[in-house]
């Protein structure tokens, strides 16, 4: 048995005028010792999918499957000694301080950590005797993340517990995630940041309109694009500027767009491409404001596949 | 199994910290009933006799009058009547504006009174003041009388109220106490990240109860010395029984409260319920009076009442010092309420 999570044709329709399908037919299999992202805009069904996956909502239809057992046949509570969650937004307890907090948590669970352990490996032991509500948004999550660990899981459920945080912060909640998965654990965890997805996941699911568009490690899913660089030009505010075409044709080139004034070029050999790039600008003679060039990321795959950005606003 | 690990009793000490951590919520809890029992204090202070604002005429035949109201003392040895001189025209305009409760005028052997009939005291005045000139004037009684005052412990109003009120902080600290915090967590998905977890949904429902029993004692506490040391109202039957009785009374509500709160999600939703369940309660319950005053049809249904259940037991035991066991419809009746709320609200329990 070495799949943590399974899930098939999962449906979850909001009621509502018209129905919300925040969930379409969707499937997952995320085998143990994995770092798993769900990856999506907002409004994509991240918060609902990783609901249903922890037994809180119950889907229209659908099968899952956790630790091997089911949901709903009397055998919950064993699923839940041997998870641990933090969900989106959960506003803990602000008069009690984290230890408190921590040991409350930890007195539901038949064994686990001890409540000091579990602030020490998201090192918040110097804030122990802190009120909840005098913690930064980086603290609380930390907090809400020690809640999940003091049950000693062997699976953890994430929801997006970086979104807010400032890159240091981030970076320590990577750590704690790094060294759970490093004790041969599993993680799924839902995010709209690709850098972290691809730094942290050793597989993604992206989702969109409460499907999966795209499985696989973030580094397959690059490949798939075809090129794995991006050349990206502007041009001077005032100036004249080149349309998107006008690259498209040149070879190499895998696609081209024009977003906000800049022009976005995926290429797969940077070092032919970008000469013949810049002699066409330069028979145009259009002055050139910045010119720049990257790996693919994961935001590129999404934008390839939906024509929007992961940031964009969700229209769903 | 060491304490730490217990959950019933960590959830039990959330809420106690959550509770005493927050000062306005103690001066709420406790300061109410002490100002309650302030405004009662002062609402039934032992009565001061009445004094009453006479003007006299100011002819020459109305000095009589006024010499004999000026020397009629109140037990206190205060004057019992302020006593001015005045023309009928200025007398009468401060008649109407409330600033004299009576006007006399004697001439001849005739006295005529001038006064409000709206008001209790200006009524009382003329009749008093009747009295007293007619006596003077050598009117006997016909009959011999004498009156006692009845202020026997146990019989007054004050006597009456505690038991009612006792019931009236247990309905409502029950209610608000456990149905807020329950509406609250469940807003603040505090509920949902519970379930999240092996919590068991009794345990956690259980926590609510028994926090609620504690926060109790201290209420009940003050409102019960208070009235002992302002007003001397003590318990006729035994201190036990009344001890038993405030428990399952704060069981019964707490239970009601958590199955009132069991499936609102907002604040407006479940201060909408809590006081449409609370209202027939305040009225028929017998807070302030006697339930046996309404209606006989409605009787059955008052007593099924849990707060009529209450506050009638409290009375048996505190006024006529009778039995727990005497008392047995009253208590099953707060059992029936507090065990079948406690259990409906765990099968319809919305967690998030
Ligand atoms: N309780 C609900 N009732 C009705 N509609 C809902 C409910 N919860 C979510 N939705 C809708 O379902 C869709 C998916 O929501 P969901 O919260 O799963 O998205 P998400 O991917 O987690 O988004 P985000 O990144 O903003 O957290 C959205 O259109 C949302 O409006
Ligand atoms: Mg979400």
């Amino acid at each position: 048995m070495n799949t943590a999570i399974r899930c098939s044709q999962l449906v979850m329709t909001y009621p509502g005028r018209p129905p919300i399908e925040a969930v379409r037919s969707l499937d997952l299999e995320i085998a143990r010792g994995e770092c798993f992202g769900l990856l999506g805009p907002n409004g994509a069904g991240k918060t609902t999918t990783i609901e249903i996956l922890e037994g809180l909502l119950t889907p229209v239809s659908g099968e899952v499957e956790i630790l091997g057992r089911r949901w709903g046949n009397g055998e919950d509570d064993e699923v839940r000694q041997r998870i641990g969650i933090s969900l989106q937004e959960t506003r803990l307890s602000e008069k009690l301080t984290i230890r408190e907090t921590v040991t409350l948590f930890r007195s539901f669970y038949r064994s686990g950590l001890d409540p000091d352990e579990a602030i020490a490996r998201v090192s918040l032991q110097e804030k122990a005797h802190a009120r909840v509500g005098k913690l930064s948004g980086g603290q609380r999550q930390r907090l809400a993340v020690a809640c999940a660990l003091v049950g000693d899981p062997e699976l953890m459920f994430l929801d997006e517990p970086t979104t807010g945080l400032d890159p240091q912060s981030r970076r320590q909640l990577w750590d704690i995630i790094r060294d759970f998965r490093r004790q041969g654990r599993t993680i799924l965890l839902t995010t709209h940041y690709m850098d972290e997805a691809e730094k942290l996941c050793d597989r993604v699911a992206i989702v969109d309109h409460g499907q999966v568009i795209a499985l696989g490690s973030p580094a397959e899913l690059i490949a798939r694009l075809g090129g794995d660089h991006v050349i990206e030009l502007s041009f001077a505010e005032e100036g004249p500027v080149m349309p998107a075409e006008q690259f498209a044709e040149l070879p190499g080139v895998l696609a081209a767009r024009a977003e906000n004034g800049t022009i976005c070029l995926r290429v797969s050999q940077l070092h032919t491409v970008l000469p013949a790039v810049l002699d066409r600008v330069e028979e145009q003679s259009v002055p050139l404001s910045r010119l720049s060039t990257r790996h693919a990321s994961l935001e590129d795959v999404f934008v390839q596949l939906t024509g929007r950005h992961l940031r964009d606003e969700g229209e769903a | 199994m060491r304490w730490s690990n217990w959950a019933l009793g960590q959830m039990v000490l959330a809420r106690l910290r959550e509770f005493y951590r927050e000062p306005e919520a103690v001066f709420w809890v406790y300061g109410f009933p002490i100002l309650m029992t302030i405004a009662l204090g002062v609402a039934f202070r032992e009565n001061p006799e009445p004094q009453y604002r006479v003007d006299v005429s100011s002819g020459s035949e109305s000095s009589s009058v006024t010499s004999t109201l000026e020397t009629e003392k109140t037990s206190k040895g205060d004057p019992r009547y302020l006593v001015k001189t005045l023309e009928r025209d200025e007398a009468i305009a401060r008649l109407r504006s409330g600033k004299s409760d009576l006007f006399v005028h004697a001439s001849g052997r005739k006295f005529t009174y001038l006064f409000v009939p709206t008001r209790p005291e200006s009524k009382l005045a003329r009749d008093e003041v009747n009295n007293l000139l007619q006596r003077a004037a050598g009117r006997i009684d016909p009959v011999n009388n004498t009156s006692e005052e009845l202020n026997e412990r146990g019989g007054r109003y004050i006597d009456f109220l505690v038991p009612g009120l006792l019931g009236m902080g247990l309905m409502g600290g029950g209610l608000w106490g456990v149905g807020f915090v329950t509406v609250d967590m469940r807003i603040r998905k505090l509920l949902k990240r519970l379930v999240a977890t092996p919590m068991r949904k009794r345990d956690f429902l259980a926590s609510l109860m028994v926090s609620r029993l504690i926060f109790m004692v201290p209420e009940v506490l003050v409102l019960l010395l208070f009235a002992w040391l302002a007003f001397d109202v003590t318990i006729a039957g035994s201190l036990w029984a009344v001890v038993f009785l405030i428990l399952l009374g704060a069981f019964s509500f707490a239970g009601l409260g958590l199955l009132i709160a069991c499936r609102a999600k907002t604040m407006e939703a479940v201060s909408g319920l809590m006081n449409l369940v609370m209202l027939p309660m305040w009225v028929l319950s017998g807070i302030f009076f006697s339930s046996e005053r309404f209606p006989e049809f409605l009787q059955p249904f008052i007593r099924l009442l849990p707060l009529t259940a209450l506050i009638n037991a409290l009375r048996a035991v505190m006024l006529d010092g009778m039995s727990l066991l005497s008392q047995w419809s009253e208590l099953l009746t707060l059992v029936l309420w507090g065990s079948v709320s406690f259990v409906l609200a765990l099968r319809l329990f919305r967690w998030s």
